[in-house]
């Protein structure tokens, strides 16, 4: 990560609630618990010594449970809460050190924020609302009614203009709330559970939607939320935060594999892994393969035995997939004296790109003892081979019935 | 029995002290007060009261409801030919005059107590006095500062009828949801433009619901002050209750009462939403020929 690629840099930030910050602070930096400092201080600590980087371009999730800082974390990033100490670095700027009227600027130009329960002004048209960060910044009427136009257009709330908010259903007031974000064309998106209060359909539709924005837009996003699914589904990089403290960070699969700490564990262990978890991150890297042309039965057998292996994947001279070899047809090829193996590979066998779930995967098992090969979505070449067994492994530990299924349909057929 | 503490003399000596040391800032608000009420009441006067019923009737139509608007047109008309119409809107003036001094006074000081805690806590138990105190007790340092006549009367309405608008200023400015604040902040808004963009607007239907109890309150000390030669339809009911007169007695309240509701139901009606609906009917017919 180069240095300009980082949009947003949280050193040591720590904000805590109360009368007695100082003392506070002092006992924080001791290592006292959060406990300790309430009793001893009556201050409470939201926020505790976090560190992160964002990169330019990134969706970051910040994601806890009620209760664990994330709001008073994301409302540090723009002062709506006042850290108590730390910096908070945005494009080399140091947000936390900033005059008043700098901080007004940086909110109306730099930073737009979308919340839980949409926030609108219910006297206000939905294009007017749409406007309010361009109003706040003293923009003419007519250039912020354009701008917040092109905004509603892009949620997809052409038509609406003149009605006013409590006309609009939850899913369609918070596009109003992401258009008056986006009105504003900041470079960093703060969203505080905006998908939180809508009806789960409508929710992941929003996500879709952010996500397809975010395509095109490219902005810094930072979003919390309190849903492990919304998170995944999101987040390029997630952060774990309990009691004021981030547990992990990490992607998606990342946190899922190697949980950093039992509260993170006992949080994914919810998650459907088969969902998330890629060909790419369980496959076996290094196989032993057959280089077409190149190897002959017998130094194919020999291969075969000492790793024990019932089948082989095959590649050409540019590692392309070729298919699966079986024992059984090496030793034909052996008795009937073959020189080209080609005949005896099977090509008719599954293979899947590196970022295929286990979801997805699992449709492939069923009449097939085959592995599964992973190649290279550009090119073709061979990256690594999934085993069945493996596989199923994945798959058993969450969801039992599913496989007891697959594997009834892998008999009858 | 006997007096054991005698707070009387204190608030005696303050009142002199403030008479004695400010004579010659009572006699300026005096004059200039004078001036504004008697510009009221020769506003009021001075247009023909076929067109204050009018007005007040098309008003009462087009803000409230046909019914209203009856009962605005028949309830002046009354007033007239029971001879007090001169009294009335003496009367209106004095409460004109009152209802704005209070709500200058009133509104700002409603905002600051809904944005400071401390502001809060010290203007709470002053409007409780303000409020509960007779209104009677007004009328004596009214008198010591001013004499008698309209201004001291207007000066003690308007401590009576202050504080609902200082109240409910600050309870609507207070139940403004407080993430819709946040999100206004969050895009750079200064204290100002939240208050001009966000609270006020908010708040506009308690503050109004606020200016409605400011008038209802100021109209019935207006009548009390009476007493002290403020002139209008108090004076006309203490001519009753002196004379023992039933009829001027009776006659002058029921002017009292028709005004009252009338001022009533057009401030209640100027609070809520959806009263439009005639008025724009009206524009657009207008606007289509």
């Amino acid at each position: 990560m180069s240095e300009s690629d980082i949009k947003i840099e949280v050193n040591d930030l720590t904000l805590i609630f109360g009368q007695k910050k100082t003392q506070a602070l002092k006992m924080l930096d001791e290592g006292k618990s959060k406990a300790e400092i309430l009793e001893k201080t009556k201050c409470t600590v939201g926020v505790s010594k976090v560190n992160f980087q964002i990169k330019t371009g990134e969706v970051f999730v910040i994601m806890g449970l009620s209760g664990s800082g994330k709001s008073t974390l994301i409302r540090c990033l723009n002062r709506l809460n006042e850290p108590t100490s730390g910096d908070i670095i945005v494009n080399g700027q140091n947000i936390t050190k900033e005059s008043n009227e700098k901080l007004l600027d940086t909110r109306r130009t730099e930073m737009s924020m979308v919340f839980q329960k949409f926030a609108l002004l219910p006297h206000r048209s939905i294009i007017e609302n749409a406007a309010f960060g361009l109003e706040i910044r003293g923009e003419e009427k007519e250039a912020r009614l354009a701008k917040a136009q092109e905004a509603l257009e892009t949620v997809g709330l052409k038509g609406f203009e003149h009605q006013k908010p409590s006309q609009l259903s939850g899913g369609m007031q918070q596009r109003v709330g992401l258009a008056r974000a986006l009105a504003n064309n900041p470079e960093v998106l703060l969203m505080d559970e905006a998908f939180s209060a809508l009806d789960p359909l409508i929710k992941s539709d929003m996500q879709d939607q952010l996500l397809d924005l975010q395509g095109e837009m490219k902005k810094t996003i930072v979003f919390i939320t309190h849903d492990l699914d919304e998170a995944i589904k999101l987040g390029d990089r997630i952060a774990i935060m309990k009691d004021g403290v981030i547990e992990q960070i990490g992607t998606a699969e990342d946190i899922l594999k190697n949980p950093a700490t039992e509260y993170v564990e006992a949080f994914v262990e919810k998650v459907d892994r088969k969902s998330i978890i890629t060909a790419g991150t369980m496959m076996f890297k290094q196989p032993t393969t057959v280089l077409l042309g190149k190897e002959g039965p017998e130094s194919i057998i020999r291969k075969m035995r000492k790793n024990a292996l019932q089948v082989v994947p095959v590649i050409d001279a540019q590692r392309v997939f070729k298919g699966f070899l079986w024992l059984p047809q090496v030793l034909r090829a052996e008795k009937e004296n073959a020189s080209d193996l080609m005949p005896y590979v099977t090509e008719d066998c599954p293979s899947v790109y590196a970022d295929y779930t286990v979801e997805e995967m699992l449709p492939l098992t069923p009449g097939t003892k085959s592995p599964i090969a992973v190649v290279d979505k550009d090119n073709g070449k061979l990256l690594g081979v999934v085993a069945q067994t493996s596989l199923i492994i994945e798959a058993t530990k969450y969801d039992r019935e599913e496989i007891q299924q697959l594997k009834e349909q892998a008999i009858e057929q | 029995m006997e007096k054991i503490i005698d707070i009387g003399q204190y608030i005696e000596v303050a009142v002199d002290w403030l008479t004695e040391n400010f004579s010659g800032l009572f006699e300026f608000i005096k004059n200039f007060g004078n001036g504004f009420i008697e510009g009221f009441e020769w506003l009021l006067l001075g247009i023909p009261f076929y067109v204050i019923i009018l007005l007040l009737t098309a008003l009462a139509y087009f803000k409230v409801s046909r019914s209203s608007a009856l009962f605005t047109a028949l309830g002046l008309v009354l007033i007239y030919l029971m001879g007090f119409w001169d009294e009335t809107m003496e009367t209106l003036a004095l409460i004109l005059v009152s209802t704005l001094i209070a709500l200058v006074q009133g509104v700002p000081l409603g905002i600051w107590a809904a944005k400071n805690n401390k502001v809060d806590k010290i203007v709470r138990p002053i409007l409780d006095l303000m409020q509960t105190m007779p209104a009677f007790v007004y009328l004596i340092p009214a008198v010591l500062f001013f004499s008698i006549g309209k201004l001291p009367g207007a000066f003690a309405t308007v401590i009576f009828a202050m504080p609902p608008a200082v109240r409910l200023t600050t309870l609507g400015i207070r139940q403004v949801p407080a993430d819709i604040v946040e999100a206004a902040r969050a895009f750079g808004a200064t204290n100002r433009q939240i208050l001009q963009k966000v609270e006020l607007p908010l708040a506009t239907k308690t503050i109004l619901a606020g200016v409605n109890q400011t008038i209802m309150m100021a109209l019935s000390m207006v009548v009390i002050a009476g007493m002290i030669a403020a002139g209008g339809l108090g004076e006309k009911v203490l001519e009753g209750i002196n004379n023992l007169d039933i009829g001027l007695g009776f006659e002058s309240g029921f002017a009292v009462v028709i005004l009252a509701i009338i001022l009533d139901r057009i401030t209640q009606a100027l609070g809520q939403k959806g009263n439009n609906d005639k008025l724009n009917n009206l524009k657009s017919k207008l606007n289509k020929r």
